[in-house]
């Protein structure tokens, strides 16, 4: 399959995503000329697998947006194939923050997981090495909620 | 060439105690530590079995003061990410607010941000180079890529007043046009620098001890440098083709004509000589912008003093000197921007440090570490 003539990349890539996985296609959305693959949980780890399967073959980056209830999981994959990037994002719940870890199809995800879980508390199941990374063993609390307080925070004059 | 190593093999010192392998620590404060990280090195001798950086020690938290200010207050905070390569991360995080806020650039601000982009990837280069230089004993490499770099920092002192943290590159824009004249003093400097750089390419990769001081060391392989993440030099030393300039073309890139440089062996050796390469391709692109730059405003015109851009989220990525840096904007409609994640090249690089410096000497372990020209205000943002 190629991209057809006046096809964007993002339209080829719904196109070769719908018909190779079509379980997968009502979750993809094209935002603000951005791809969203927006997942359950449950099945991020597989979609991530198929997504590496049809040619993201490069890891960009994972991080996580604090909603209050749920933590959004960020993840940005890469494609040399399409010559597109593509968000693919999942929920997790304040109270249980547990998403499966990445490394075992990217190890590139492996320090990127320890600054997640260190920022925002979200454990990965079957990290290799799930530690502080940025901060000391001993930090308590994670600095990216937006509960975090602490003694030496300054607060900032609302000037605006 | 790498030892073969056996993780946790016992060794038995000399009174036939049966004793680990000796555990060093380095740094966090070294001189070939380029900047502040620790690295754990477990050694069999004078062979590295495991080498784990520690690092962090340069963490000031960028992403969560960033949620306390607005938009504009953010750049200057963008200047102490890769405080060697300060453009860059302006640039990536000015394009982020601009594809959020939908703000159009004036076309001689992208040939500025061109300009000035390739300006500081030599000088950065130049940096990355000379250190790699007086990590293996070479100190003249140090001066001569300094000679270079110096000039550059003069041209960007002139632009903005600053020498190390800019601030140039503002959402829709840049602070400032360029004075009279530099577009000829600017002209000069990229005309004179290839000369250098082919000089500096024979004084330092054309010498025998150097080169094989770094033939061979840290081999990293074309599926490695993918599923590790690797970009910029470090990934086209073990000869991916991946460029953004040239993948994902932004800005005026597409309007250049400009080789990407690519190595073969992925050893310290092709690290290092790609970036001198680059550096000589950026002189070219430079020089090509110049002579397409028109005339016209720099700064998009009717921008309020308080941006409030869309509630919603958007990435954009740029080529730096060290790779793929991506900012990440999530805002909720406020002055302030709700979340920003810096995707940092030096970070992933640095992750590959354990991998590459596995069953080599402790001394190649320091040439290792400069070849991925890491930034600790980067990795640690």
């Amino acid at each position: 399959m190629t991209a057809r003539s006046g096809e964007s990349s993002l339209e080829y890539l719904q196109r070769k995503l719908c018909s190779v996985y079509p379980d997968l296609c009502p979750l993809f959305s094209i935002e603000f000329a951005d791809g969203v693959l927006m997942v359950p949980r449950s099945v991020l780890h597989k979609a991530a697998e198929d997504l590496k399967e049809i040619g993201f073959e490069r890891f960009g980056f994972v991080t996580a947006v604090d909603h209050g209830d749920d933590f959004e999981l960020v993840y940005r994959l890469q494609s040399g194939t399409f010559g597109v990037g593509l968000f693919l994002k999942t929920e997790v719940p304040r109270c249980e923050a547990v998403m499966e870890s990445l490394t075992d199809l990217w190890p590139a995800a492996g320090w990127q997981e320890r600054e997640v879980y260190d920022m925002f508390g979200i454990e990965f199941r079957d990290h290799p090495d799930l530690r502080r990374i940025l901060l000391p063993e001993d930090w308590v609390g994670y600095p990216l909620r937006k509960d975090y307080k602490d003694d030496s925070v300054i607060p900032r004059p609302d000037y605006i | 060439m790498p030892v073969e190593v056996e993780s946790k093999r016992p060794v038995i010192d000399e009174l036939g105690r049966e004793v680990d392998e000796l555990v060093v620590n380095i740094g966090p404060s070294h001189p070939s530590t380029h900047g502040v990280c620790r690295i754990i090195a477990h050694l069999d001798g004078e062979i590295v079995v495991k080498a784990e950086p520690v690092i962090g020690y340069l963490h000031r938290g960028i992403e969560k003061m960033a949620e306390n200010r607005t938009y504009l207050q953010v750049v200057p905070l963008t200047d102490r990410l890769d405080y060697v390569g300060s453009m860059y991360a302006n640039w990536a995080y000015c394009r982020a607010v601009e594809r959020l806020a939908d703000i159009r650039v004036p076309e001689r601000a992208e040939y500025i941000r061109v300009i000035v982009c390739e300006l500081q990837r030599i000088a950065s280069h130049m940096m990355g180079v000379g250190a790699s230089g007086a990590d293996t004993g070479a100190a003249t490499v140090f001066i001569y890529a300094f000679e270079v770099r110096e000039r550059i920092v003069e041209l960007f002192e002139e632009l903005c007043g600053a020498r190390l943290t800019y601030n140039y590159v503002r959402p829709g824009g840049v602070s400032a046009d360029l004075p009279d004249g530099w577009i000829e003093r600017c002209r000069e400097v990229v005309r004179w620098a290839p000369d250098r750089l082919l000089e500096l390419d024979r004084l330092f990769f054309g010498n025998y001890i150097a080169a094989e001081r770094m033939k061979g060391i840290g081999v990293l392989s074309q599926s490695d440098a993918i599923a590790w993440g690797a970009s910029g030099p470090t990934a086209r030393a073990s000869g991916v083709t991946f460029d953004i300039r040239k993948n994902d073309p932004y800005s005026v890139y597409p309007r250049i004509d400009f080789r990407v440089p690519v190595g073969e062996n992925g050893d310290c050796f092709d690290r290092g000589r790609v970036k001198v390469l680059e550096a000589i391709e950026s002189c070219r692109i430079v020089d090509q912008a110049l002579e397409q730059i028109q005339p016209g405003p720099v700064a998009a015109e009717g921008l309020p003093r308080l941006l409030r851009p869309r509630a919603g989220d958007a990435y954009d990525h740029i080529e730096s000197a060290r790779g793929s840096l991506g900012v990440y904007l999530v805002s909720d409609g406020s002055p302030r921007p709700f979340r920003m994640h810096v995707r940092s090249p030096a970070f992933c690089n640095l992750q590959l440090l354990g991998l590459l410096a596995r069953g080599h000497t402790v001394s190649d372990l320091v040439v290792i570490l400069g070849s991925l020209d890491p930034v600790f205000g980067e990795v640690d943002r």
